[in-house]
């Protein structure tokens, strides 16, 4: 019986081969979560992106109403599949402020004639400060800031159908 | 044949449908900064800040446009006199310890620390073992 423990060499094997076999057919696909949250939004600034709507900067954000600050580009093409989803929110009356990640003007124009325009802001984030600033990660992502300019929610990824719901929860929570 | 020269064609002409960005990478991002004791700092920070779209790359090894974003940020921060380490905990106050390639010790990573002292020890505790039976005999 004492000759169980010689086993176990070959057993504790077994399981790291095991453990190292799963990561390697099932790679984990990480989603970097931002760690802003429940905090005041970052100090930024943007110039404006498109002609006929305003830049957008931190100061936007503190005015007393919950809004949706949606980081995206033209380029990105997960960004025109949520475009109807952010349509809906802003046809409800939710402010939306885009962050627009290393767009040219030229490309804006053309992806918001195509998708739609539920903007109420949009800025030029040409070299993704303002992005890095929010501890997003990736286009597109879209925050949550309360009326006081602090941080509420996170969606990485699209908005669709499934994550709405959270979302809309959140902005009411921000109230 | 003709099909075939026909699809050869359509392979040559049609472009891939593009999901990066077409502005050119940002000031600074590839360029050293004038003063080398700047530009060591710089480097070696970039090369233990993870790279947040390409995982397992530091952002000094990656080409994707969000790690050039992040080297021109290092770099302009540090020509303006900034530390390493301030930057470094900017960055983990918006995306975590992940982001970082240099664990910080806390309760979490302390088995980092203790867990090799501890196998030396229980090591130590089978070679004293060993070394007690050939004594005696």
């Amino acid at each position: 019986m004492k000759h169980i423990w010689l086993w176990l060499p070959l057993g504790l094997f077994v399981l790291f081969f095991a453990v190292v076999a799963n990561g390697l057919i099932n790679p984990a696909d990480r989603v970097i979560m931002s760690t802003m949250i429940g905090k005041p939004a970052p100090q930024f600034s943007l110039p404006s992106a498109v002609d006929g709507l305003p830049g957008v900067g931190v100061a936007n954000l503190r005015d007393g109403k919950p809004k949706l600050v949606n980081i995206f580009a033209s380029w990105c093409i997960p960004c025109a599949s949520e475009a109807p989803m952010l349509e809906q929110l802003a046809k409800q009356g939710i402010e939306i402020h885009g962050i627009a990640i290393r767009d040219r003007r030229q490309d804006l124009d053309r992806f918001l004639a195509r998708y739609g325009n539920p903007y109420a802001r949009i800025g030029a984030d040409n070299d993704a400060k303002a992005q890095i600033s929010f501890g997003s990660a990736g286009v597109p992502e879209t925050f949550v800031v309360d009326g006081k300019g602090i941080i509420r929610y996170q969606i990485a990824g699209d908005i669709n159908p499934s994550n709405v719901g959270d979302l809309l929860t959140a902005l009411k929570a921000a109230k | 044949m003709i099909w075939r020269t026909l699809l050869a064609v359509l392979l040559v002409i049609a472009s891939p449908a593009a999901a990066d960005s077409l502005l050119p990478d940002a000031e600074m991002a590839n360029v050293q900064l004038s003063d080398p004791a700047k530009e060591r700092q710089a480097k070696a920070l970039m090369e233990t800040i993870r790279c947040l779209v390409c995982q397992g790359q530091s952002i000094a090894d990656s080409d994707a446009d969000m790690a050039a974003d992040m080297r021109a940020l290092i770099r302009q921060r540090i020509d303006k006199g900034e530390a390493p380490e301030s930057i470094r905990a900017w960055l983990v106050e918006r995306y975590g310890s992940w982001v970082s390639y240099a664990p910080p010790a806390s309760t979490i990573t302390s088995p980092l620390w203790v867990l090799p002292i501890g196998f030396f020890l229980i090591g130590l505790v089978l070679v004293g073992g060993r070394l007690k039976v050939k004594r005696k005999k």
